[in-house]
């Protein structure tokens, strides 16, 4: 599984740490962080991430 | 000979009723599906047409929902319900038609607050809900300034923002005493108050359209004064659309018309127990309240976009007799406006008190977190949202314990 972000559509919504905290996060200067060959596990937050993006920001390519 | 299985029936072609659709489908329903939108328009999302449509930066089409590979649905747009008759498990269109379901799901969104004086509004006064709303008040706004936006919610702020950033003049009217005073309190209010006078709105506190604009476009005001308005736009609130729901039987909020839900979506029936075969979600409906307490309301229709998003899941299951998602709604919001990203986690307007944590006017960035007996119920940052994350975990831990029930739902055409 490989997970991209959009960096021209991110908007900072959150909404991506919030359902895969394992996987996204913040640093203190607000940037986004992020793993992008996450392990199987991580597999439904992810699609839980991806899907909650209000911009649709959150890409995921593969099986997991 | 049999005839084919009713279909489960989703009405409301927009984000709610969409994901909601598209939960059925992943959660293995591989029956009928009946997608009813009472607008002309295919799925499309809200929350550009108060920010980068109106202004222009995007066009209206990219507000478009895509419709989900594999929906495999029946789509019938321009065509609302009038009419639930569950005894008959049957939905009456405006058309005449008269659908029947094995599943009924309730997304029909609400509307905006109409103008509540006697006369009717003129041309030159919008209010801004839909697609079609949107682009009026674009080409509205295309025709020069000055603009008055009643009400500073949200959705009026927003407008503000867009038409400042057009370069016309702006008045604000809020019944508080700063902006989105209702939703997050004084202390964000005050901060957003100054933002918005540093943007050159002429933010008028306290006060409310009394009248509709005279002859000579003039607005007055409940504190007696008169502005000058090329363009007005009411954002009064929205009313949870509902209406063709009474009379059939189930629990419809009696002060803002939402359909009363349990925590997985279903909706309750006359007596307060939560019906089988028919879910809400989105912003018709009012599921319980999340952070409940002495003196909150025992269910609150949020008007979210992330409710309708994380409720379908748990929607979807109920209607199929799933077990319920194990993951706790926690309400969020977002507002882009004037440059700057508020964002929101839990019910900041159930809080008895709000503690600041960081206030920095010049790098324009806001924390405040809202708390009721010591725990905390919400936050907002503005510019800051790294550190959501830590108070969502907070509220998350406040929570009383999810209910667990396993009822059977409607129980057709799941597949293991």
């Amino acid at each position: 599984m490989r997970v991209g972000v959009d960096r021209d559509r991110c908007e900072d919504h959150g909404q991506c740490v919030f359902a895969a905290p394992g996987v996204f996060s913040f640093d203190d200067d607000e940037n986004l962080l992020y793993d992008p060959a996450p392990p199987p596990g991580e597999a439904g937050a992810v699609a839980a991430a991806a899907a909650a993006c209000p911009v649709r920001a959150v890409l995921v390519e593969g099986a997991p | 000979m049999s005839a084919a299985p009713d279909p489960v029936v989703v009405i409301g072609a927009g984000l709610a009723g969409l994901r909601t659709a598209d939960a059925l489908r992943e959660q293995g329903y591989t029956g009928g599906l009946v997608l009813v939108g009472d607008e002309p328009d295919p799925p499309y999302d809200r929350p550009p047409l108060s920010k980068d449509v109106l202004t222009g930066r995007v066009p209206v089409s990219a507000a478009d929902l895509p419709i989900p590979a594999g929906l495999d649905a029946r789509t019938v747009l321009g065509r609302a319900a009038v009419r639930l008759d569950r005894a008959a498990r049957t939905v009456l269109l405006n058309d005449g038609t008269e659908l029947r379901y094995a599943g009924l799901v309730v997304a029909t969104g609400a509307g905006a607050a109409p103008w509540p004086g006697p006369r009717t509004p003129g041309p030159g006064v919008h209010l801004l809900r839909g697609r079609r709303d949107a682009v009026a008040l674009r080409a509205a706004l295309l025709g020069g300034g000055p603009v008055l936006v009643a009400g500073a919610g949200f959705l009026g702020c927003e407008v503000a923002s867009a038409a400042r950033s057009m370069g016309l003049e702006v008045t604000l009217v809020a019944r508080g005493g700063t902006p989105l005073e209702s939703a997050v309190g004084a202390r964000a209010g005050a901060f957003m108050a100054a933002v918005q006078a540093d943007a050159g709105v002429d933010l008028r506190t306290g006060t409310a359209v009394a009248a509709l604009p005279d002859r000579r476009g003039r607005v007055l005001l409940s504190d007696g004064t008169r502005v000058a308005a090329r363009t007005v736009v009411l954002a009064l609130g929205a009313r949870p659309a509902t209406d063709w729901l009474r009379g059939g039987g189930l629990l419809l909020d009696p002060k803002t018309g939402a359909l009363l839900c349990d925590s997985r979506g279903r909706a309750l029936d006359l007596r307060g127990d939560p019906v089988p075969d028919i879910v809400a979600l989105g912003d018709a409906a009012a599921p319980p309240h999340p952070c409940p307490g002495p003196g909150t309301p025992s269910h609150l229709a949020l008007g979210h976009w992330s409710g309708a998003v994380d409720r379908a899941a748990g929607a979807a299951a109920a209607l199929l007799g799933a077990p319920p998602p194990r993951e706790p709604v926690v309400p969020s919001f977002w507002s882009d406006q004037f440059g700057l990203r508020l964002r929101s986690v839990g019910v900041p307007g159930a809080a008895d008190r709000a503690e600041v944590r960081e206030h920095d006017p010049v790098r324009r960035r806001l924390e405040v977190v809202y708390l009721r007996g010591g725990r905390t119920v919400g936050a907002l940052t503005v510019n800051r949202t790294s550190r959501l994350a830590g108070h969502r975990r907070e509220i998350v831990r406040g929570l009383p314990g999810q209910e667990v029930s396993t009822d059977s739902g409607i129980g057709v055409g799941r597949q293991p």
